[in-house]
């Protein structure tokens, strides 16, 4: 059994709406040293597979066919036996 | 002409649909359940709004796996009618039926507002009703309606005549280039945030959406015609 954790990103070049509103409230709350906010998805997903490379594989493809948006979307993962 | 309003679990403008369907044109539709594959019998489908899948991952994402969608790939790819209407769209987007995503509105809030557009391409099976260039009004509702896609991606959009309708006046969500509906490249699938279903009679504020159908329904009776 594995564990990967995926965590998915806008892509740097798309703006990001909630990243900013959230820099905003930070800003009123007096964080002044804060100079940007980017705001993601973190997934954990448990996969019943015979190796770290078959599972790895698993998470690549789901995460090319559905846990991410290609156009708009990145993500990496990070696996570990579980 | 036979259409098809797919409903996914929490679509919401599926009875919509239906009236615009019957009320504007007077023709056959049946509201068929996501789990159906089969949708040879249809001339035209359209794909309604509301928040299939509670909206769940990405809006759209979910409802892209129903096996409903399989049919309606495959009445994409024969050139028969597909229109995408707000979560409709999103769909099409995530079946990759239609280009760009959507992001979360700038303004972060639910817009729900009377929204004046322009017909950018009234060459469209779609649009063929309306004027170059006129300005119409339809209802919009979504809160991730900022229409996005690349540089590259929009440059093909404004040569192939891909982009079909712009907001005018202040742009209700943050889209780029205040896109507001595109259509494939072959003009037989088209995707709006607007409602044109909520917009057919004089009493819903504006009946610049009875058109839309209208223009779909001249479509095929020509092409039937010439066939």
């Amino acid at each position: 059994m594995y564990k990967a954790t995926i965590t998915v990103r806008l892509k740097t070049s798309v703006l990001d709406p909630q990243g900013s509103a959230v820099k905003g409230s930070l800003h009123s709350l007096g964080f002044a040293a804060v100079t940007d906010v980017r705001i993601g998805k973190t997934m954990e997903v448990w996969i019943s597979a015979p190796g770290s490379t078959e599972a790895g594989e698993k998470v690549e493809e789901m995460c090319q066919k559905l846990l991410a948006n290609p156009v708009i979307e990145t993500y990496d993962y990070e696996l570990e036996g579980a | 002409m036979r259409f098809a309003v797919p409903v996914f679990p929490g679509s919401n403008c599926d009875i919509d649909c239906e009236k615009a369907i019957t009320t504007v044109l007077g023709e056959p539709v049946d509201f068929v359940w996501h789990t159906q594959r089969d949708l040879d019998q249809y001339d035209a489908i359209i794909v309604p709004g509301g928040f299939s899948y509670g909206d769940y991952l990405r809006a759209g994402a979910l409802a892209r796996f129903s096996p409903v969608m399989e049919g309606v790939v495959k009445a994409a790819s024969e050139g028969k009618l597909v229109l995408g209407i707000c979560n409709g769209f999103q769909i099409l987007q995530e079946a990759g039926l239609l280009p760009g995503a959507m992001r979360v509105n700038d303004h972060l809030k639910f817009r729900c507002d009377i929204q004046p557009l322009t017909v950018v391409n009234n060459s469209l099976a779609f649009t063929q009703d309306y004027r170059r260039d006129e300005g119409i009004q339809l209802p919009i509702a979504h809160g991730e309606g900022n229409f996005y896609c690349d540089e590259v991606t929009l440059k093909e959009l404004e040569q192939n005549g891909q982009i079909v309708f712009r907001y005018v006046g202040s742009n209700p969500n943050g889209s780029v280039e205040d896109i507001a509906g595109v259509s494939n490249r072959e003009g037989n699938v088209l995707g709006l945030m607007p409602h044109p279903e909520r917009a057919i009679v004089e009493w819903m504020g504006s009946q610049d959406g009875a058109k839309m159908f209208t223009s779909m329904l001249r479509y095929w009776e020509e092409k039937i015609g010439a066939a």
